[in-house]
């Protein structure tokens, strides 16, 4: 368009073809003040997380739960929220936890949990009796095949590359179906899906799960029947943590992940409400004064 | 031959795989774990095929100077230090400092930029694309803002909101999933039982 042109439009259609750059700006502090105030935000824990939430509250002491970090930085700061608060409860029901990854990108986060998490937390528990690394292997829904008839086969060593059954926790692991709960974190592929159809059905082992928001549509069709509960995305972070704080309240005053980040998504999702409700408004003032809805844009 | 053989061999272990799922017995033990133990062996020879393939097109890439081929040396410096710092002797594997601190430093940055990014076009796609231009784009529109709008605080809206965001992620999109669901589904089987019977041999290619 050229500068002559620019000109002789109106303020309504010029806001209709706002600059870009004005929008990302509007996000940019949306996100970041939020953060760097640190406030917190406790959302309502709704049904499906609840059911995550009391299956691993039923759990018995001693019960064994396998989580498995399917997932790549790319999701982990609205994953690792959610794996940390189940992490977390995990150990306050003294289960024991096995981690593993069927992404290769998961192998490092694993970590992530167990420095972020159990050793500054929970410094009783111990490797190899009450927490595991086994590490990530190649293999994709293969290797969901594979551990679900002989465990050891494709793990036997840890990531240190430990023989397995130097650890007290391995005795008695054969087979996935000596799992009390499965537990995959990340949406993609492979991941929930494949736990369920290579290992939750055949085996006839509870699944639980935790996924992007955008993820979790894609999932619900398997809850309750094949997935005892999901955790989507940082809102289903932050009603893991409030139901975690319900039942232990000693977590009330402690520093909540999911929680922190629903301030900044709750904030830029007003940021986008506003914009699309103004590029509608826009839209209709410029339609009731005689412009083609075919000529109506948007941002450049 | 050179076809034959194959595709009676596709034929043979799919219906094995098939029969011994309804009909699960003692002795076809071994031989489910021996294939199992090949889909393993096959998958991580396709690692390497990757990692070959990733070094042939970026090596290519360099000798004929291609656009930006500059980003080949750092693709291929990536992996052949990965590698290094992941095989050397007494590196300590995965635990090896320098592995960690290119995933921590590297990986991780990178990665996370480019899905925030998503966040800012998401927001100006938003603006230029959510308009009530019809009667299916205005419920489009309307089912987005009442999935959004859940999120907010509104006080005693908020359980009404919420309900709402719920009945549209539990009926209609639950119908729909549910129907792509079993409709992939039913297509894999028919896809499945086209290759074991032979009419679909693209796997084969072209000789």
């Amino acid at each position: 368009m050229t500068n002559g042109a620019m000109k002789k439009q109106s303020l309504v259609e010029r806001l209709q073809y706002i600059d870009r750059r004005i929008i990302f700006a509007f996000i940019a502090v949306a996100v970041i003040v939020p953060l760097l105030i640190g406030a917190q935000l406790k959302e309502k824990t709704t049904p499906i997380v609840q059911a995550m939430f009391d299956n691993v509250e039923g759990l018995p002491e001693g019960s064994r739960v396998l989580l498995s970090y399917d997932y790549g930085p790319t999701t982990a700061p609205e994953i690792q929220p959610m794996v940390d608060a189940m992490v977390r409860h995990c150990a306050e029901r003294k289960c024991k936890m096995y981690m593993m990854a069927v992404w290769a990108t998961g192998h490092n986060l694993t970590g992530e949990t167990i420095e972020g998490v159990l050793r500054p937390d929970f410094p009783d528990l111990e490797y190899g009796v009450d927490f595991i690394n086994l590490g990530y292997k190649a293999g994709n829904q293969g290797l969901i095949r594979l551990i679900l008839v002989d465990f050891k086969t494709m793990y036997s060593t840890d990531a240190n590359n430990i023989a397995i059954d130097d650890f007290p926790m391995m005795e008695n692991i054969t087979s996935l179906r000596n799992f009390d709960l499965i537990v995959s974190f990340g949406g993609g592929f492979p991941g929930i899906k494949e736990w369920i159809q290579f290992a939750g059905d055949p085996g006839n082992i509870p699944i639980g799960g935790g996924c992007t928001a955008v993820g979790a549509p894609n999932l619900y069709p398997y809850y309750p029947s094949q997935l005892v509960g999901l955790l989507g995305g940082a809102k289903g972070a932050a009603e893991y943590e409030n139901a975690l704080i319900i039942a232990y309240p000693k977590y009330e005053d402690y520093p909540m992940a999911g929680m922190s980040l629903m301030v900044s998504q709750t904030v830029a999702h007003i940021v986008i409400i506003f914009f699309i409700v103004f590029g509608n408004v826009l839209y209709f003032i410029l339609r009731a004064r005689g412009m083609t809805k075919e000529g109506l844009g948007g941002v450049r | 031959m050179k076809r034959r053989v194959p595709l009676m061999m596709v034929f043979v272990v799919s219906l094995f795989m098939v029969v011994q799922n309804f009909v699960p017995l003692d002795e076809w033990n071994w031989i489910y774990q021996f294939l199992l133990d090949w889909t393993m062996i096959i998958g991580i020879l396709s690692l390497l095929l990757g990692m070959w393939s990733l070094w042939k097109v970026h090596t290519q890439k360099i000798k004929r100077k291609s656009e930006n081929y500059g980003y080949s040396f750092i693709t291929l410096s990536g992996l052949i230090l990965m590698l290094i710092f992941g095989f050397f002797p007494g590196s300590g594997g995965i635990e090896n400092y320098w592995y960690r601190s290119f995933f921590y430093y590297i990986m991780v940055p990178i990665q996370a930029t480019m899905f925030s990014l998503l966040a800012f076009f998401i927001a100006s796609a938003a603006f230029r694309a959510f308009r009530a231009r019809s009667v299916m784009a205005t419920l489009l529109l309307l089912a987005a803002l009442v999935i959004m709008v859940r999120f907010v605080p509104m006080g005693p809206l908020s359980p009404i909101v919420s309900d709402a965001a719920g009945w549209i992620l539990k009926v209609p999109n639950l119908a729909a999933k549910r129907a792509i669901i079993i409709g992939v589904g039913l297509g894999a089987v028919a896809t499945a039982l086209k290759v074991m019977l032979g009419i679909e041999r693209s796997y084969l290619g072209r000789d």
